[in-house]
């Protein structure tokens, strides 16, 4: 079984949001929920470069050990995923993820959070695989049909790259190599702790 | 093959006319100004050209631009070479993995800037997450598990050796009012409140551990959720509650001199003899402060949590369930001292919130120059009242 992960390329990103688009369009994400975002640092200035990001699906993921009702699991190809039918929406994965992946929808009173929704890396969740059920509650499910992240698969400049670890490390070392230049893997060293040389 | 050759060149004549005579009706032409957008137009001629503009005729042209300005030979040359700039990655910029780790370090958040409306995504990673992932599984574990179970157990030891506290003269049978229905009420609702909001908070950090292998996840997930809806509405009554317990009684619980003494003759409760009191004894008064002290920062860091990023950001959100959560853990420790002696710890306590009558015996113990007012109060002419068997 592969290790999944994602790697941005920050050389590369245009901050074209298509990846963001894919992934709303292809999971049916309602509105005011991100999967996915696109942030831009240093913004005008020299040395701007934007990054793609979503739930890194840690290894000793956060989120799942927070979590009051223990809805987390991961699966075999190291995805991490959740129950909504057990999630009660408290927060505390958002409070614990250091990419901010967590998303809420906005029900009933106060700030009242419903159930979290999060990247599942098009991996669905814990219903059948590519039930009706599983759409509505988690979207596509595209790994169970032998096919890698909508986002990454969609990027224009192959800046966001899915799936086995090593592979994707790989090919962004060969890049770096190629052009002289690389910003690194973000995100690797606080989701994987490990780092990709640039 | 010739012919469509022919018709090739005539349309490429054609497009390039096209273009030039876009480029000289672009010209302004001294009159209004005509609003045009000559540039795509000009570009996507080009481009489908492919090779730029084909000449039309082989005559020299008149070179564009000011026609007095002397031609310009070559470029200048630089005195010194000028070196080629490093590539856009490497122009003195730590790279992902460095820069997370300096923000880890300093507690920082690498964050920039987002096209969507909700800010708090504009944070790329924040390392701080770990740390109150820390705090919410280790510390607040242990703080709370040694505060609760600790309390649980000193007072089952505090039983057993000095077991129930009577009032050393007996029950007289003689009553008088202690706490109105008005403070009776409203300490039942804080107290409701409280309890409900408390199991529901134990809940979130310990049910992982304790109730959820007993009673499954469908079950714990219902239970849990319905804590959450409890938690979220009580807090409002809870809060009321605090108010009017602040304004009712307050002002009998002003620390004095008489405190110092209770204090130090161990309040009749751990040491011997009964220290004299008003209303409020030293260990009441405490309790009253902390109730109301550490029940308002606990609301009002319960405020933030519930109304997620309205006044504050993550870093913001992290340290209100910090606060929330250490201070309530502790109130859970020290309202069990409080329901103890209120309940099976001291005989007649408990019907000063019940019917509010106590007894007199148990009032000249405890409340010595408390009772001395009321019987002064009693006493007192009622105002307008005119006496037995005046006139």
């Amino acid at each position: 079984m592969a290790r999944m992960k994602f790697l941005c390329d920050s050389d590369r990103c245009i901050e074209c949001n298509a990846c963001v688009t894919a992934c709303k369009n292809e999971h049916d994400v309602p509105w005011g929920i991100n999967r996915r975002r696109v942030v831009t640092l240093n913004d005008g200035k020299p040395g701007e470069r934007s990054i793609s990001m979503a739930c890194m699906h840690c290894t000793d993921a956060p989120c799942a050990a927070v979590c009051p009702v223990s809805c987390f699991y991961t699966t075999a190809d190291a995805i991490v995923l959740h129950d909504k039918d057990l999630c009660i929406g408290c927060g505390y994965c958002f409070y614990a993820c250091p990419f901010g992946a967590p998303q809420y929808p906005r029900v009933g009173n106060f700030g009242g959070r419903g159930k979290m929704d999060k990247c599942t890396y098009c991996a669905g969740g814990p219903q059948q695989d590519n039930s009706p059920a599983e759409y509505l509650q988690y979207g596509a499910n595209r790994i169970a049909e032998g096919k890698l992240p909508l986002c990454a698969e969609m990027c224009s400049t192959k800046a966001l790259l899915a799936g086995d670890g090593e592979i994707i490390a790989s090919i962004y070392k060969e890049r770096v190599q190629r052009r002289g230049y690389g910003s690194g893997a973000w995100g690797w060293r606080t989701a994987y702790r490990e780092t990709v040389p640039a | 093959m010739s012919r469509a050759l022919l018709g090739a060149a005539l349309a490429l004549s054609l497009l390039a006319g096209g273009a030039q005579a876009q480029q000289t009706s672009g010209q302004p032409s001294g009159g209004a100004p005509e609003v045009q957008a000559p540039v795509p137009e000009v570009g996507a001629g080009r481009g489908r050209l492919g090779s730029g503009q084909v000449p039309q005729t082989t005559e020299p042209q008149a070179p564009t631009g000011a026609p007095d300005a002397p031609p310009v030979a070559a470029a200048p040359t630089p005195v010194t070479p000028i070196p080629a700039p490093p590539p856009l990655g490497d122009r003195d910029q730590a790279d992902a993995a460095e820069l997370e780790l300096q923000a880890t370090l300093r507690g920082q958040r690498i964050s920039g800037r987002i096209s969507i409306p909700n800010a708090t995504a504009a944070n790329l990673i924040q390392p701080a997450g770990r740390e109150w992932r820390e705090f919410h599984n280790r510390i607040l574990t242990w703080v709370g598990g040694v505060a609760v179970l600790g309390m649980l157990v000193i007072l089952a030891g505090f039983f057993l050796v000095k077991g129930r506290i009577r009032p050393e003269a007996g029950m007289s049978g003689r009553t008088l009012l202690r706490f109105n229905l008005l403070e009776r009420a409203n300490h039942w609702m804080v107290a409701s409140c409280f309890v409900v909001l408390a199991l529901s908070g134990l809940n979130l950090t310990f049910g992982r551990h304790v109730l959820l292998p007993v009673i499954g996840p469908e079950a714990f997930t219902a239970v849990s959720a319905a804590g959450k809806i409890a938690h979220n509405f009580l807090a409002f009554p809870f809060t009321l509650g605090l108010v009017v317990m602040f304004l009712l009684w307050v002002r009998d619980n002003i620390p004095n001199r008489l405190d110092i003494e209770w204090v130090k003759k161990g309040g009749g409760f751990i040491g011997r003899g009964h220290p004299q009191a008003r209303r409020f004894n030293a260990g009441q008064k405490g309790m009253f402060w902390i109730t109301i002290l550490g029940g308002g920062l606990v609301a009002a860091s319960g405020y933030v949590l519930v109304f997620p990023f309205t006044v504050t950001d993550i870093a913001g959100q992290q340290w209100a369930h910090v606060v929330h959560g250490l201070l309530t853990v502790l109130m859970i420790a020290a309202i069990l001292a409080h329901i103890y002696i209120g309940s099976i710890g001291m005989e007649g306590a408990i019907d000063a919130m019940t019917t509010g009558q106590v007894d007199e015996n148990w009032a000249r113990e405890h409340h010595s120059l408390w009772l001395e007012e009321e019987r002064v109060k009693a006493r007192a002419p009622v105002p307008g009242a005119k006496p037995a068997g005046a006139g």
